[in-house]
């Protein structure tokens, strides 16, 4: 510990650590492949060719990358603010409540770009509206975001197989989901945009959504470095004494910073609702809420980072399907291990090779590194 | 005597419901009084339930079951341990972290060693905990009151349900009577004083999240070995995360950690008991509010409406020795 802090040039910082970590967390999973007695390498040729291989399945990556985009972007919005939303499961869920209720109450009278923007609102405004409640406590009551979160992903569940199995399911349907949405609540298929670079798609969910998640991205950037709000959000973040000091409303800037988070993670279920499966159904999040922690961490919280990372995870997810049938001793939990790696060596070791790269900078790099990691360490 | 012997009934499945809980918040008690914040309990537990199956079903032992639980899940907490104590790591993100590990090692390897669909193969009677026969318990069942109390209610449960109830006054008396809990509950208050004081904030933090694996690893094997016979795939099914509810419930408190679980147990067997009857006064409740009740009630108190937790003051903050 005689160099703690010393700084390391912006590429090593923010390319070459993350880089690293990445690295490590895919070289431990080797290890399960290894364990489990399948050769890792060959493993990894059948993932990526089966994520990337074909224009099929180019779009499938997409598609999963489309869900991951969205609550990437919730987690991190909601980490600049220093709070941890770990509820993006269960706001993702509800969120899909917002978008089956426009969708079973326009889709006979609007087109699809009439009833998108109404969808949109409405998944938004009910993700929104499951985060309000923990915000609400932690900036009046000071009860731990993270705990509530958690419990409001458990009532999220309850709820919603409670409403789909008692109210929205159709009187005829045994399956606890609504009906099928008619063409008005049905997005288009975005595979022409595949086409138009030469692959083929026969068939594939990759939707619009995938436009919106961009532009999500995009907005994120604009509303966190560009507006006044999102100074606030950062301030409060980095140090909850200064904003207070500033004069940033702490309670407000919780709670409005959480509204936004939920309302990202609420509209990741216009892409497998409105989407792919046109309608609501039991379980449709499938874990991409808890996707996005590792997606955040691993794009930093920047969306110029979260957009691939997502993507990253969208050809785990579609590889993984793959392997799955080429690999029989591997299934698609594969990925959740995978994630699980991401989230401990991207996040909670994430400075665990600083020192030993610091060090090797300030042995082999440019001397002014050297020179101040030494007055650093001497101070 | 209808009625009461349904209320024997509900009590007995009550005391087993909560038995993992209570093991599990048990452990995350000693890891959360040492500051360090916890919610990879259901990871550990899932963990450690699956070292027991296997273990188990390749041996045959209930006790070898029990020791290779133990040891995964005591690794896994020095995993937990190794990010947020030396690398002051964020102790929710290693904790969540350490869930997915779990949670997807276990469904691979099961699948890959037994090919039964992630499960591990179902254990024969040697290779459980199984129930414990009080003495006289046979010869009392038929005294009124008194045997259905004795027999019924007390005898028959495993040696890993009654471990867990022990342990609730051993905790105690550790935390509150011995030198290691003394320091234990100083260093998650004010690890600063404990440093001054010339004791190492990073080793007691480290013993107290090796209490946290070993008591874990128990929870898990009393998913797989006494209250099932092998380990299901995600057997655990948020068991971890209604202890952690329990232990804020309890305000990180042994004995009311013990009632707090006892009552979750109790609301998980009282909805299995009532599932598509009418209750009198309040009607038919849906299966998912039951469910829900937990969480609810966990969130209501985090609210502070029923009285205010204080988690220790350290918590969730990696102690950093030079200023």
């Amino acid at each position: 510990m005689s160099v703690p802090f010393a700084k390391l040039p912006a590429w090593a910082d923010y390319g070459l650590i993350p880089l690293i970590n990445l690295a490590v967390a895919f070289l431990v999973a080797g290890l399960v492949v290894l364990l489990v007695g399948e050769n890792p390498l060959r493993a990894a040729v059948i993932l990526i060719d089966g994520a990337l291989g074909r224009g099929q399945a180019i779009a499938y990556t997409l598609y999963y990358a489309t869900s991951f985009i969205f609550t990437g972007l919730a987690v991190a919005v909601a980490f600049h603010c220093g709070l941890f939303n770990i509820g993006g499961e269960g706001q993702a869920y509800v969120g899909g409540l917002g978008v089956a209720l426009v969708c079973l109450a326009f889709d006979s009278v609007f087109p699809w770009w009439l009833t998108f923007p109404l969808a949109i609102a409405g998944s938004a405004l009910l993700g929104a509206a499951w985060a309000f409640i923990p915000a609400y406590l932690q900036a009046r009551r000071g009860s731990h975001i993270v705990i509530t979160t958690i419990m409001f992903n458990f009532i999220a569940a309850s709820l919603m197989v409670y409403l789909l199995v008692n109210v929205l399911k159709p009187a005829s349907s045994q399956a606890p989901q609504t009906r099928t949405f008619l063409e008005g609540g049905q997005l288009p298929k975005l595979n022409w945009l595949l086409e138009a670079f030469g692959f083929s798609v026969r068939s594939a969910p990759l939707n619009v959504s995938f436009l919106l998640a961009l532009l999500a991205a995009f907005l994120v950037w604009v509303l966190i470095w560009r507006t006044r709000l999102g100074y606030e959000i950062r301030t409060r973040g980095h140090s909850p004494k200064a904003a207070r000091y500033a004069g940033v409303g702490e309670s407000r800037i919780i709670i409005v910073t959480m509204l936004i988070s939920g309302a990202l993670a609420g509209m990741m279920a216009l892409n497998p609702v409105m989407g792919d499966q046109n309608r609501l159904a039991i379980d449709f999040v499938t874990g991409a809420g808890f996707v996005g922690i590792a997606v955040a961490l691993m794009g930093r919280s920047h969306p110029a980072g979260i957009v691939p990372a997502a993507i990253l995870f969208g050809i785990l997810y579609q590889g993984g399907a793959e392997l799955a049938f080429e690999m029989p001793g591997i299934s698609r939990d594969m990925i959740v291990i995978i994630q699980g790696l991401v989230i401990l060596f991207a996040g909670a070791l994430e400075h665990m090779f600083r020192p030993a790269l610091q060090a090797l900078f300030a042995s082999f790099g440019s001397r002014s590194v050297a020179a101040e990691a030494k007055q650093r360490g001497g101070a | 005597m209808d009625f009461f012997n349904t209320l024997v009934f509900l009590f007995d499945s009550t005391i087993r419901l909560s038995v993992p809980l209570l093991l599990a918040a048990l452990a995350g008690l000693y890891s959360e009084r040492s500051g360090i914040f916890d919610i990879g309990l259901e990871g550990k537990m899932l963990a450690g339930a699956f070292a027991a199956g296997s273990a188990a079903a390749v041996t045959g032992s209930a006790w070898a079951g029990l020791a290779a639980a133990v040891v995964v899940a005591v690794f896994l907490a020095l995993v937990h341990g190794f990010a947020s104590i030396t690398h002051r790591g964020n102790q929710i993100v290693s904790g969540v972290a350490i869930n997915f590990i779990a949670a997807g090692s276990t469904i691979i390897l099961g699948q890959a060693w037994f090919a039964q669909g992630g499960r591990t193969p179902l254990l024969g009677d040697e290779a459980r905990f199984g129930a414990i026969e009080f003495p006289f318990a046979q010869a009392l069942s038929g005294v009124p009151l008194i045997g259905p109390i004795y027999s019924g209610l007390l005898s028959g449960h495993s040696l890993i349900a009654y471990i867990a109830f022990l342990l609730v006054p051993f905790t105690w008396w550790v935390l509150f009577r011995t030198r290691f809990g003394l320091r234990l509950r100083a260093v998650g208050e004010n690890p600063a004083a404990v440093d001054t004081a010339g004791i190492s904030v990073a080793w007691l933090r480290y013993r107290a999240v090796i209490c946290t694996g070993i008591l874990t690893g128990l929870a898990g094997t009393y998913l797989a070995l006494a209250q099932n016979a092998g380990f299901v795939k995600d057997m655990t099914a948020g068991r971890g995360y209604i202890a952690l509810a329990a232990l804020i419930f309890a305000k990180w408190r042994p004995v009311p950690v013990m009632l707090a679980c006892l009552l979750f147990g109790f609301l998980d067997a009282f909805s299995i008991r009532v599932q598509g009857t009418a209750l009198p006064l309040i009607g038919q409740l849906p299966v998912q509010f039951m469910q829900a009740l937990p969480y609810i009630l966990t969130v209501i108190l985090l609210a502070g409406f029923i009285g205010k937790a204080e988690p220790p003051r350290a918590g969730g903050i990696p102690y950093v020795k030079e200023r």
